[in-house]
């Protein structure tokens, strides 16, 4: 069964956890920006964690199912609804043959993950389900979804069928994830950063600027990166680099001095000096970054990023464990 | 041989070679695959460097606590990497790429010219005589930066780069050439174009090209560019 999409708003994407193994073929992973999101969403409606669901940006946006499902969404500060029955993050509810789901714009962050029982059943390309949209394969035909698409779904999880039929008389269920997993946009967020390969091709003013000040983030952003503006970022020296690779996180500074934050669909190689990389748990906050947002950046150790992303997946697999016990 | 981290799920190894550095990364890459190190979930080469992507989880899981996770990876990197074993890794495949000069597709074969102090049939003769190799993908998937442009040839980027540049056009950035396999910006000078299907996300790999491959060009007509276009 399917869902049709009555309004596509500004950008949604086909989005699962995306691609790993093709960078030699200048392949970037792709894949939900927040891909905690998306695997605790997808846990929440029976799903497995690397079923593909919707990546919705600034929201716009509005769906109305065929067959009956469970959906559950995280991200940023999003008013969501079903007719008139709110949605809250990070928490399951289930959806009649015929109902609309309204995504709304945030109040807070940029982008939502939305999943659905049985997964969106687009077929795989290199591994994946994920839109990519520079080379324009994956998700539905590689492109971003239009009005009036029609979303193919897979079929409900045992565990899906046995919830979708004790939420027939409560609606929108009782368990939820706690606030912090689901919704990690901020009004004036901190990413917490480890240093790059060439953070000493800066001086120690550049890393003042960096570890201290606000950077504004510009309209020029999009899933391949965060643009931001602020003090010039200054080079020591102007020996030109050769390129190396680089991941979603890196944190480089083209000749502007005004550094980029890459996101999920950056390059896979690329010539600026890297001065720092936003920690993996932090990723969760990049991707809410949105233009006119002020950030700052906050230098962990290697061992912290480290020590917080095992005790995140600590939580993760014991809120995997919890759900798999509920009846 | 240098190892750095790229963040917290990455880091890149910096080989440190006079010449040959292409030999010397695609050993490297290929001894790293085959050590099938445990959270190493990808490994790519980028010319003087390799970057191997690995999840730190199943580090852990091999036993390592958050102080030794990096170091665990760089070690084993290490040992893998000096393994004296004789590898048997894929030898550099010899690919010909049809490219057609015509002046439609070629948008700045008169600057190259200017700039080279040659005439255009003298810059055409010059790149496709010469023998390349592909020192790595990337920028956009498929694309390949091709190394052995006759020294002549080399011409800055453009200040500001074009908004499109057509898929399969063929350019020169700097002392480099390289394929634009999508509709995409860029600041190269084109020079002409293939017909060939540089990227195809059904095929595994999906790109074309790959780093170490040999590269000749066959130059074609615009009637052949058509023919293949069918």
């Amino acid at each position: 069964m399917s869902a049709t999409i009555s309004r596509a708003g500004f950008l949604t994407t086909i989005q699962d956890l995306g691609r790993l193994g093709f960078r030699e073929s200048g392949v970037s992973p792709g894949g939900a920006l927040d891909q905690y999101a998306l695997r605790v969403a997808n846990l929440l409606v029976g799903n497995v964690e690397v079923d593909a669901g919707l990546e919705i940006t600034l929201g716009g946006f509005c769906v109305r199912f065929e067959d009956e499902r469970l959906v559950s969404w995280g991200g940023g500060d999003f008013d969501v609804r079903m007719g008139t029955a709110a949605l809250p993050v990070g928490h399951l509810a289930l959806v009649r043959a015929g109902e609309e789901v309204i995504v709304d714009k945030p109040k807070i962050g940029c982008r939502a993950w939305f999943a659905i029982s049985g997964g969106i059943d687009v077929p795989i390309v290199l591994g994946s389900r994920a839109t990519d949209l520079r080379a324009g394969f994956g998700g539905l035909d590689g492109r971003a979804l239009r009005d009036r698409d029609n979303i193919p779904f897979g079929k409900n999880s045992a565990l899906a069928q046995r919830w979708i039929n004790s939420l027939r008389s409560e609606k929108i269920a009782r368990v939820s994830a706690s606030h912090d997993w689901a919704s990690p946009a901020r009004a004036d967020p901190i990413l917490r950063i480890v240093r790059g390969s060439d953070w000493s091709c800066f001086d120690a003013a550049a890393h003042r600027v960096l570890t201290s000040e606000r950077f504004t983030v510009s309209p020029d952003s999009d899933r391949m990166g965060a643009r931001l503006e602020g003090s010039e970022l200054k080079r020591s020296e102007e020996a030109d680099l050769v390129s190396e690779a680089v991941a979603p996180g890196t944190i480089q500074v083209p000749p502007s001095g005004q550094p980029i934050v890459l996101l999920g669909d950056c390059q896979t190689i690329g010539g600026y000096p890297k001065i720092a990389s936003v920690i993996t748990v932090d990723l969760s906050r990049a991707a809410q970054l949105r233009p006119g947002d002020r950030v700052r950046f906050h230098e962990v150790v290697l061992e912290e990023a480290h020590r917080l992303l095992l005790e995140r997946e600590r939580d993760f697999q014991y809120f995997k464990t919890g759900l798999s016990l509920r009846p | 041989m240098k190892i750095t981290p790229l963040g917290d799920s990455a880091l890149i190894v910096r080989v440190h070679s006079r010449d040959e550095s292409l030999d010397v990364v695609l050993d490297a890459v290929h001894k790293i695959g085959v050590a099938q190190i445990p959270g190493v979930v990808e490994v790519a080469p980028a010319y003087m460097s390799i970057g191997v992507f690995f999840d730190p989880m199943q580090v852990a899981t091999a036993g390592a606590g958050p102080a030794a996770i990096f170091d665990l990876v760089a070690e084993q990197i290490r040992q893998a990497v000096s393994r004296k074993t004789k590898s048997t890794k894929p030898t550099a495949r010899l690919v010909k790429i049809p490219v057609c000069y015509d002046l439609e597709f070629a948008l700045d074969l008169t600057d190259v010219a200017q700039h080279a102090r040659l005439s255009a049939k003298q810059v055409v003769d010059l790149h496709q005589a010469a023998e390349y190799r592909v020192n790595c993908v990337g920028f956009t998937p498929g694309f390949p930066y091709l190394s052995g442009l006759p020294k002549k040839l080399a011409t800055p980027r453009h200040a500001t780069p074009r908004k499109e540049i057509p898929a399969g056009s063929v350019a020169i950035g700097g002392a480099q050439t390289g394929i634009y396999p999508f509709r995409s910006p860029g600041g190269w000078n084109v020079i002409g174009r293939t017909p060939l299907q540089l990227f195809d996300p059904l095929k595994n790999p999906p790109a074309l090209l790959r780093a170490g491959d040999r590269v000749r060009i066959r130059p074609i007509t615009r009637d052949e560019f058509n023919a293949f276009k069918k």
